[in-house]
């Protein structure tokens, strides 16, 4: 039983942390822009399959590369592109609509999730694609628990990644712009901050990570197809509102929330098809009893 | 100023009305095809398509089709259900009321061709489903066909290999509980399997989309099972077997219908290394018509084509032969001659109807080897 518990506890784990990868982009866009990028879950599908082409390529050449060499190339070279996307896509779709109704910014969004969708599917055609393994899978036997070097490495990787993020807004220069846009946007340009391209770093380092996660799922889950982002994306949002809209630390603690959630709805109730009904109730009930999220605090309109 | 642009707006729509009620006398025979050609399983929908495009121009290229003393063309409308059940119905309905087809091939995955099923009933149009294997499809329908044997048979011939072949006491059952086929097929494995003196000592589901089944695969491990049956389709089934080997879980896997797509082994072959399902045909054994299918597909498409573009390829002759006996492109007239034809030789094997709308098949099962699909055993029903 106990053994049962730490397996699910494994599984909840590295479930939980991509959707941790996904959920700080919303929260960021939101702490800094109040809009929600719906189009993010779709961002997250272009750096899996971004990752993909950049593993294929690598594993193609024509001296063996090392596996190791194949991941790290893949992850920079679809984190850098994936950010490059996030930074276009705001450009493009977002920035001209900075003063125009939030509604608007959301439709907008909506719709460059839409385009991404499609774009993919006309370009690479419907059927799924294999994600080559680049971590080894022979599973480990600790104590009962059968634990794989792939399953670690996404565990210790998305929380470095988080790490990292953490240290990035609490310790630097950009963070600070990032919170003191997020806290006040009418005065921020006022001290001499370039308001624009902070908002562009922040969708640079929001996609970056996303396709961060696009990686590691696709390697743990390796049959990517054009709409895989869609129900990740909802889930990641969830997670995002869970934690606090807004709050880095939250989306990471309502990512980890939802993975676990996922994982023990089959394992507590007979049928995993109650698994959307629990998410979403918990969803509800957070929001009647603390509408702010768990560590999100109270905004105060300002006239 | 306005009333020219007016009048101009009059002329073009009267210009469009009367093309579309100019009635000419039909020349040709109009068939639908309602394929799964983007969604979840692209390669089901792809082989119809290919299948039926082949039997379309093979019959246009020898002169048409004989009825009396007149050639008919046969044309092919195809329509995307894109794999979900109210894409599927809307795509049926647009087939009948826009492009007035005889007769409509497809769907293929049973979720999309019960409600399709539906739709065809009502506006009396024959539908005629190559792979669906559900039961509910042709259930008390007078227009609904198939030319697929169907999941009662089906879950017996697993559920008897598991016993007799296999040696497995125990069984344990993962499925999409969202999706009609799966369901289907699932719970006639647990009866027959209990029928014949197993026990399935675990029955999980999940949901359609879903990605990760460590949960249900953990408790699977748990129950020790000595065989587990993945009746689902094929771009879940390398995840599942993938996630169950990583879990530790080292019974044997079996399958059904669903795996049939070379995608499968693309998908993730290693881990499904060894593993048995059942099928429709099997390549290694065929007639020389199928064997003469086989070339022609081939040559038009580079690739060998699998069971759903073998079964629509029977399905579209099934209709063909009906449609020469009825003699007429009615959809009356070749209703009732489908119904009566009793035995039918299509390159999936020997077909016989009793009244039904479901054939009584043999079922062939197939074991994963070296990366390929390899014949291993026939099934008489």
């Amino acid at each position: 039983m106990l053994q049962v518990l730490g397996q699910n506890v494994l599984n909840a784990l590295q479930l939980g942390s991509v959707y941790a990868l996904i959920a700080l982009g919303y929260a960021m866009v939101y702490g800094i822009l109040t809009m929600i990028n719906f189009a993010h879950g779709d961002i997250f599908m272009v750096g899996a399959y971004l990752s993909l082409a950049a593993a294929v390529f690598l594993l193609g050449l024509p001296f063996k590369a090392p596996l190791p060499f194949v991941f790290v190339g893949a992850l920079l070279f679809s984190m850098f592109l994936t950010a490059l996307l996030g930074v276009t896509v705001e450009r493009l779709a977002y920035r001209p609509l900075r003063q125009a109704p939030r509604v608007s910014a959301v439709i907008t969004a909506l719709g460059v999730g839409l385009f991404l969708e499609n774009f993919t599917l006309a370009m690479l055609g419907p059927q799924p694609r294999h994600f080559p393994g680049l971590i080894p899978m022979q599973p480990w036997n600790i104590f009962g628990l059968t634990l794989t070097p792939l399953q670690v490495l996404i565990i210790l990787l998305a929380a470095l990644l988080m790490v990292l993020l953490d240290l990035l807004i609490r310790r630097t220069l950009l963070g600070m712009a990032m919170r003191a846009i997020s806290y006040n946007r009418p005065i921020v340009p006022l001290m001499g901050v370039p308001v624009d391209r902070v908002i562009s770093l922040t969708f640079a380092v929001g996609s970056a990570i996303a396709a961060a996660g696009g990686l590691l799922y696709g390697l743990a889950y390796p049959v990517l197809d054009p709409y895989m982002g869609i129900r990740i994306g909802w889930w990641a949002f969830i997670a995002a509102v869970v934690g606090g809209i807004g709050n880095i630390r939250g989306a990471m603690l309502g990512g980890y929330i939802l993975g676990f959630v996922e994982i023990f709805t089959p394992v507590l109730l007979p049928a995993s098809t109650y698994r959307d009904f629990v998410a979403f109730s918990l969803l509800l009930l957070l929001l009647v009893f603390k509408p702010t999220g768990l560590l999100g605090r109270p905004m105060f309109e300002r006239v | 100023m306005s009333l020219p642009r007016w009048a101009a707006f009059v002329a073009v729509m009267l210009f469009f009305f009367s093309g579309a009620c100019a009635k000419k006398e039909a020349t040709d025979i109009r068939l639908g095809v309602n394929a799964e050609l983007t969604g979840s399983k692209p390669a089901v929908g792809a082989s119809c398509k290919n299948a039926a495009e082949l039997l379309a121009a093979q019959i246009n290229q020898s002169g048409g089709l004989k009825l009396g003393d007149k050639a008919w063309k046969v044309t092919l409308f195809v329509e995307d259900n894109e794999d979900k059940a109210e894409s599927a119905a809307a795509a049926a309905q647009k087939l009948i009321t826009q492009n007035n087809v005889l007769a409509i091939v497809g769907p293929n995955a049973s979720g999309n061709a019960i409600p399709a099923a539906r739709i065809c009933e009502d506006a009396g149009v024959i539908m005629v489903s190559p792979w669906s294997t559900n039961p509910k499809t042709t259930e008390g329908k007078k227009y609904v066909f198939r030319a697929c044997f169907i999941d009662d048979f089906q879950g017996q011939v697993m559920a008897k290999f598991a016993r007799a072949n296999l040696k497995a006491q125990t069984a344990a059952v993962l499925y999409d509980v969202a999706s009609e086929y799966n369901k289907g097929i699932a719970e006639f494995f647990k009866k027959f399997f209990e029928e014949n003196g197993g026990k399935v000592v675990a029955f999980e589901s999940y949901t359609k989309g879903d990605m990760d089944f460590s949960a249900q695969l953990t408790k699977i491990k748990g129950a020790d099972p000595d065989v587990l049956f993945l009746p689902n389709y094929y771009n879940e089934v390398p995840l599942q077997a993938q996630q169950a080997r990583r879990l530790g879980i080292t019974s044997a896997i079996i399958g059904s219908d669903s795996w049939g797509s070379e995608e499968l082994l693309r998908l993730g072959g290693k881990d499904l290394e060894g593993c048995f399902f059942s099928t429709h045909y099997a390549q290694d054994i065929a007639t020389e018509k199928a064997q003469k299918f086989i070339t022609d597909y081939e040559a038009k498409y580079g690739q060998k084509p699998d069971d759903v573009a073998a079964l629509t390829y029977d399905a579209g002759n099934l209709l063909i032969a009906a449609i020469t006996k009825a003699g007429a492109p009615d959809r009356r007239k070749v209703r009732d001659a489908l119904a009566t034809i009793q035995e039918f030789e299509g390159v999936t094997g020997n077909m016989q109807f009793k009244g039904t709308g479901d054939p009584i098949k043999s079922a062939v099962i197939l074991q994963i080897k070296d990366g390929k699909f390899a014949y291993h055993a026939s099934v008489k029903p």
